[in-house]
């Protein structure tokens, strides 16, 4: 059997166990304080810091940015910094989607025209880079400006670019302009839209060629007012809505 | 002198066995999970990646830090209880001694990377798990040669972590360095500072290509990700050895 310790050195780490329970139960519980969010390092100094790996360093960034939004009021964060550590997430780890699903849809979501633009921004700013890969992001954006922020010029040369920029984009993305214009009450500019999609020749399904060629007939016969009383519909809440050969 | 080396390496694997090394990677592995789980849990998009990226990297770091510390701490006791100086002593090359830790250091890496490759290959496709956990047995033999040829130059334990730590972060950040050197206005220090990261860049080994997070993330990893990883780790480790042994033959007992 193995020796024991004396009853008093036994006695003694209980009453300090004992004690030190008692002053954590003593003490309150300290403040969660609310610092604000610094600005975002050089997205070199980032990539220096991640040791080599992207991706997981990009996954610290976002948690450390979502860190700061728990618990306040997204109008309490300063955007400018949010939009750059968001842009140095994307720059450490491009093809994650992360940062830009958190900027359309979780800071984009605030109440406030002139924060919704800066986030707006960054999603611009990334399809610009690769519209390939980051068209949902965009096609996002066009439905938030179309609809939270009712400017119908952001919201069109957001469209506008995804019909351009992302051809690999299914039909409903590349469709979103024409919907606009005619919100819009562009017939004209819609008409060519029509047009432009049917004679580019990346909509090869037969279901949607037929659906388009009608839409453009629709357009050919209608007048501004007619569509103006035809926009009195919910036309467009969220990409999947957006059109489609099925409805 | 093949069994001599074969001795001494399996003499260093039950050393490291028997310091309690399984238990502390089994509590390495689940705290990894815990975290990883934990933190992919707090973002609203990509909670998988978010988890998988994040679990390779603790895993990563955590097996070049035990496996830097246990060789380390290993030849400084060895040559503090003066069993280096008895094995010398034997009719045996030095190069047995020398190849039969690294040989030791080269299976006792087997443990964190194969317990690392488990945990990951739980959530990533298995083929680019298995090229993670190849490449990270590379790092790790990799990150061992340093630590005993900085252990037998430096002969303490303290300078030699903090040069194999050193060592490692600088490698595992080449890329990064090379890139801001290159990057910015190219005056005259600017340049000079580029052409020493380009020195950097002949003399050490590029660990920001081993054991990449995006492989397990985007399924982009290749035999051609493997061959540059093999003929790293081999022409690495030959030149570090090397330098030990030169070392080693120099050194009076």
């Amino acid at each position: 059997m193995g020796r024991r310790a004396p009853a008093g050195i036994v006695a003694l780490l209980l009453g300090a166990l004992g004690a030190q329970c008692a002053l954590q139960a003593l003490v309150p519980a300290p403040a969660t304080p609310a610092p604000a969010l610094p600005a975002a390092p050089p997205a070199m100094a980032l990539r220096l810091a991640s040791l080599g790996d992207g991706p997981a360093a990009a996954r610290l960034v976002m948690l450390y940015l979502h860190a700061f939004d728990a618990g306040i009021p997204l109008r309490a964060l300063d955007y400018e910094h949010v939009a750059g550590w968001l842009e140095g997430a994307l720059a450490l780890d491009p093809r994650s989607r992360q940062p830009l699903v958190a900027a359309a849809q979780v800071y984009a979501a605030v109440a406030d025209p002139a924060r919704v633009r800066i986030m707006l921004g960054v999603v611009e700013r990334a399809f610009d880079a690769d519209p390939a890969q980051r068209w949902p992001a965009m096609a996002q954006a066009a439905v938030i400006a179309r609809h939270r922020l009712h400017d119908m010029a952001l919201a069109r040369r957001y469209a506008q670019a995804l019909r351009l920029r992302a051809p690999a984009a299914p039909a409903w993305a590349r469709q979103l302009e024409l919907f606009i214009l005619q919100d819009m009450s562009e017939l004209d500019s819609a008409r060519a839209v029509a047009g432009a999609l049917l004679s580019d020749g990346t909509i090869a399904d037969p279901a949607e060629i037929r659906f388009l060629e009608g839409r453009l007939r629709e357009l050919e016969r209608a007048t501004p007012r007619d569509m103006r009383e035809r926009s009195g519909r919910p036309v467009t809440s969220g990409p999947g809505r957006c059109a489609g050969p099925a409805r | 002198m093949t069994r001599a080396i074969c001795a001494i390496a399996a003499s260093t694997l039950k050393e490291a066995l028997r310091s309690r090394l399984l238990w502390l990677l089994a509590a390495l592995g689940l705290g990894a999970v815990a975290l990883a789980g934990f933190l992919q849990a707090a973002v609203p998009a990509e909670g998988h990646a978010t988890g998988t990226a994040l679990l390779a990297a603790v895993l990563r770091l955590a097996g070049a830090g035990v496996v830097a510390i246990f060789t380390v701490t290993s030849i400084v006791r060895e040559a503090g209880d003066k069993q280096v100086e008895l094995l010398i002593a034997l009719p045996l090359p030095r190069a047995a001694w020398l190849l039969g830790r690294l040989a030791g250091c080269a299976l006792l890496a087997l443990l964190p990377a194969g317990m690392a490759g488990m945990l990951v290959a739980c959530v990533a496709p298995p083929a680019q798990a298995a090229l993670w956990t190849v490449s990270l047995l590379g790092e790790l033999w990799i990150v061992a040669a340093f630590a005993v040829f900085c252990t037998l130059t430096l002969q303490h334990a303290l300078p030699s972590l903090c040069a194999t730590f050193g060592f490692y972060l600088l490698a595992r950040s080449l890329t990064a360095l090379q890139q801001a050197g290159h990057g910015a206005a190219q005056d005259a220090g600017q340049r000079a500072i580029a052409a020493g990261t380009d020195l950097l860049a002949f003399v050490l080994p590029r660990l920001d290509a081993f054991a990449r997070s995006e492989w397990l993330l985007y399924a982009t990893g290749g035999a051609a990700d493997l061959g540059r990883v093999a003929v790293q780790t081999a022409v690495t480790v030959t030149l570090l050895a090397a330098a030990a042994l030169f070392d080693l033959y120099r050194k009076e007992f």
